[in-house]
């Protein structure tokens, strides 16, 4: 089969599920906006902006980097024998890697992957062959410039058997102008790899963020994956699935989510724990300011002997019209399995502020204290200088909240 | 150092403190005992500035200034320092980068705050815990160990500890006294510490006691002979005492 086959046997799927709504956030009405590739043609000029979303132009510390503006690949490179790092068009001539194609998510998932797909222009394409390991992260950035514009990467990652690979995603937009950002990712990890996913968005207050992400996880695998939305957004849903198809494998899905200004966020994410002995946690930090409203759902389904489950959802209130909501779900389909969550909303305790002040802090100082404590999670799996850069992320956030 | 005149404090619309006077020099330890709930803690708290702590009347001057008017914060920068009975837990928050931050604040560099890290946390035997959230999962003499550390690293001019002995073993008092009597060398500080047990009043060299009851102070004196009293016939014998005065 080829491209051309294979988009021929998706598209009558895709075309009925045009009008068909997510599940969860805002619904919206994709003829607002434009599916054409943009005008951006580089990403001069935005070098600070790609910095706080973990992209280092000068590629120090990468083994990789994959950089598209709006619609269009405008740079790629590999420095690793065995990893492949190129845009999705130029990978899908080999029809080997049709094998990846659409096949972890569904066309007809709902009407931001149909039109994904039916626009479908661009996106990155890495892949780790069998037995390599990549120890340094690829970085991949998308660029949004074109004001109108759908953005609608279509991003496949492969971890071959016994592999290990990192890749740092920073995604932003260069305007105050309305868009939309659809981001589909397939992510397939063979027996015995393991792949660390981080993904930092800085938006803009007029844009929509849709990504879909599906992640196959194998034999003895592991998945990690970590979120982190720092700016205002217009609306941002997202809820991220993986399956855990293999025995013994495990996932780790993470969120540090603030909403600002009216934002409205849905971030979710569901672990399919289906092969024996598999393992997972989904764990999430919301803050709530100003009058955004943040939900965080977290689910886990447990579908084979043996499997354990952990969520933990956290939200931080810190405005009076600002709305969180928790949503933690368990399904266990079978006896052997073991299932937990915990979830808590609440605000600064006064107690603790009090204290803080006692030790020689500033009010200010105190609560950015607090926050940032709130905000530690387990950046779990990272290279050091990676996860050294996302604690600094977190500290700067912080202290300028 | 601290001149308190007549003072009286509310605290969720009680009336816990009574009118208390009590002077602190330089250089002095104070050891303020007393039977649970006799306001010992609000005093201290009223002294740095909680301000659940209300004060209805009288004075409370710290080196010449009438501290009633201010803040907490402002009350640490002229040189308050209280150590808490009850430290909160603060998930997310290890214990080495609050003394850094404290230390920093102090306007020490980054390579000073780190070598003063270590030197107190290997003397309080602390270094275990200096990866982990600040009182998530210490034991009772660890919390104690801490509080301890992080009140003097603020370097205060007026140490205010409460119960900093309570639940802590016999070997760590003697670590604990120590830190205290040392600290207290360093020129011209002062101290309250309020005991409940009087144990480290075996470790610490204090220069007055006084007894609190009912929100009044009821008795003051030699510190090793009302430590000795306490212990042998317990704060019963204070109230029987009192009222054979009256």
């Amino acid at each position: 089969m080829n491209l051309e086959e294979a988009r021929r046997l998706l598209k009558p799927k895709a075309e009925k599920a045009l009008a068909k709504p997510a599940p969860y956030g805002l619904d919206l009405s994709l003829s607002s906006f434009n599916l054409g590739t943009g005008f951006g043609t580089g990403v001069e000029g935005s070098e600070k902006i790609l910095e706080s979303v973990g992209i280092d132009l000068n590629e120090r510390n990468r083994s990789g980097s994959y950089y598209q503006v709006d619609n269009k690949a405008v740079y790629s490179s590999t420095r690793q024998k065995g990893l492949t790092v190129k845009p999705l068009s130029q990978a899908l001539k080999n029809p080997e890697n049709l094998d990846y194609y659409w096949k972890a998510l569904p066309v007809d998932t709902d009407k931001y992957t149909a039109a994904a797909f039916l626009g479908e222009k661009e996106g990155y394409f890495i892949k780790v062959d069998d037995g390599v390991n990549v120890d340094t992260p690829v970085q991949a950035c998308l660029l949004l410039r074109t004001p109108g514009l759908i953005q609608a990467p279509h991003n496949i990652v492969v971890v071959g058997e016994n592999s290990r690979l990192h890749v740092i995603t920073g995604c932003a937009a260069m305007r105050e102008e309305a868009g939309l950002h659809i981001g589909v990712s397939e992510f397939y990890v063979k027996k015995g790899g393991t792949l660390t996913f981080t993904m930092i968005h800085s938006w803009g207050k007029a844009i929509h963020v849709r990504p879909r992400t599906v992640a196959h996880v194998g034999e003895n695998s592991v998945f990690i994956s970590h979120y982190i939305n720092t700016s205002q957004v217009s609306s941002l849903q997202t809820h991220p699935v993986a399956y855990l198809d293999g025995e013994g494998s495990r996932a780790y899905l993470s969120s540090i989510i603030i909403g600002r200004g009216a934002s409205k966020i849905d971030v979710g994410g569901t672990l399919e724990l289906d092969a024996p002995a598999c393992s997972g946690e989904i764990l999430s930090r919301t803050i709530g300011f100003d009058e955004s409203t943040v939900i965080a759902r977290a689910r886990v389904t447990g579908k084979a002997p043996g499997v354990r489950g952990h969520v933990e959802c956290r939200g931080l209130l810190l405005s009076n019209k600002s709305r969180i909501d928790a949503i933690p779900e368990l399904e266990a389909r079978v006896q052997d399995v073991q299932l937990t969550h915990e979830a808590a909303i609440g605000r600064i305790a006064e107690e603790e502020l009090l204290y803080l002040v006692a030790r020689g802090f500033t009010e200010e100082e105190a609560r950015s204290i607090i926050v940032r404590g709130f905000l530690s999670v387990e950046l779990t799996g990272l290279p050091e200088n990676l996860a050294k850069y996302l604690e600094g992320i977190l500290d700067s956030l912080a202290s300028s909240l | 150092m601290l001149y308190l005149k007549g003072l009286v404090v509310e605290l969720g619309g009680k009336t816990v403190i009574k009118g208390v006077d009590l002077q602190v020099n330089r250089e002095e330890l104070a050891l303020l005992m007393g039977p649970n709930g006799s306001g010992k803690s609000t005093l201290l708290h009223a002294i740095v500035g909680d301000k659940r702590c209300r004060v209805v009347s009288g004075s409370l001057v710290f080196n010449g200034a009438e501290l009633t008017s201010l803040t907490m914060e402002e009350r640490v920068r002229l040189g308050l320092g209280l150590g808490f009975q009850f430290p909160p837990r603060l998930k997310g928050v290890r214990l080495r980068s609050l003394v850094l931050r404290i230390l920093e604040k102090k306007g020490l560099s980054k390579d000073e705050a780190e070598r003063v890290l270590e030197e107190y946390s290997r003397l309080l035997r602390l270094e275990g815990l200096l990866d982990k959230d600040f009182n998530v999962g210490f034991s009772g003499g660890e919390a104690k160990r801490a509080e301890l550390m992080l009140t003097l690293l603020q370097n205060p001019l007026l140490l205010l500890l409460d119960e900093p002995d309570s639940g802590v073993d016999v070997e760590n008092l003697a670590l604990m006294g120590s830190a205290i009597s040392r600290y207290l060398s360093s020129n011209g500080r002062a101290a309250i510490l309020i005991t409940h047990t009087g144990y480290i009043a075996r470790h610490v060299k204090a220069s007055e006691a006084h007894v609190m009851i009912d929100g009044r102070i009821v008795c003051s004196g030699d510190p090793e002979e009302m430590v000795s009293n306490i212990m042998e016939h317990g704060f019963e014998a204070c109230v029987n005492c009192r009222r054979a005065k009256r």
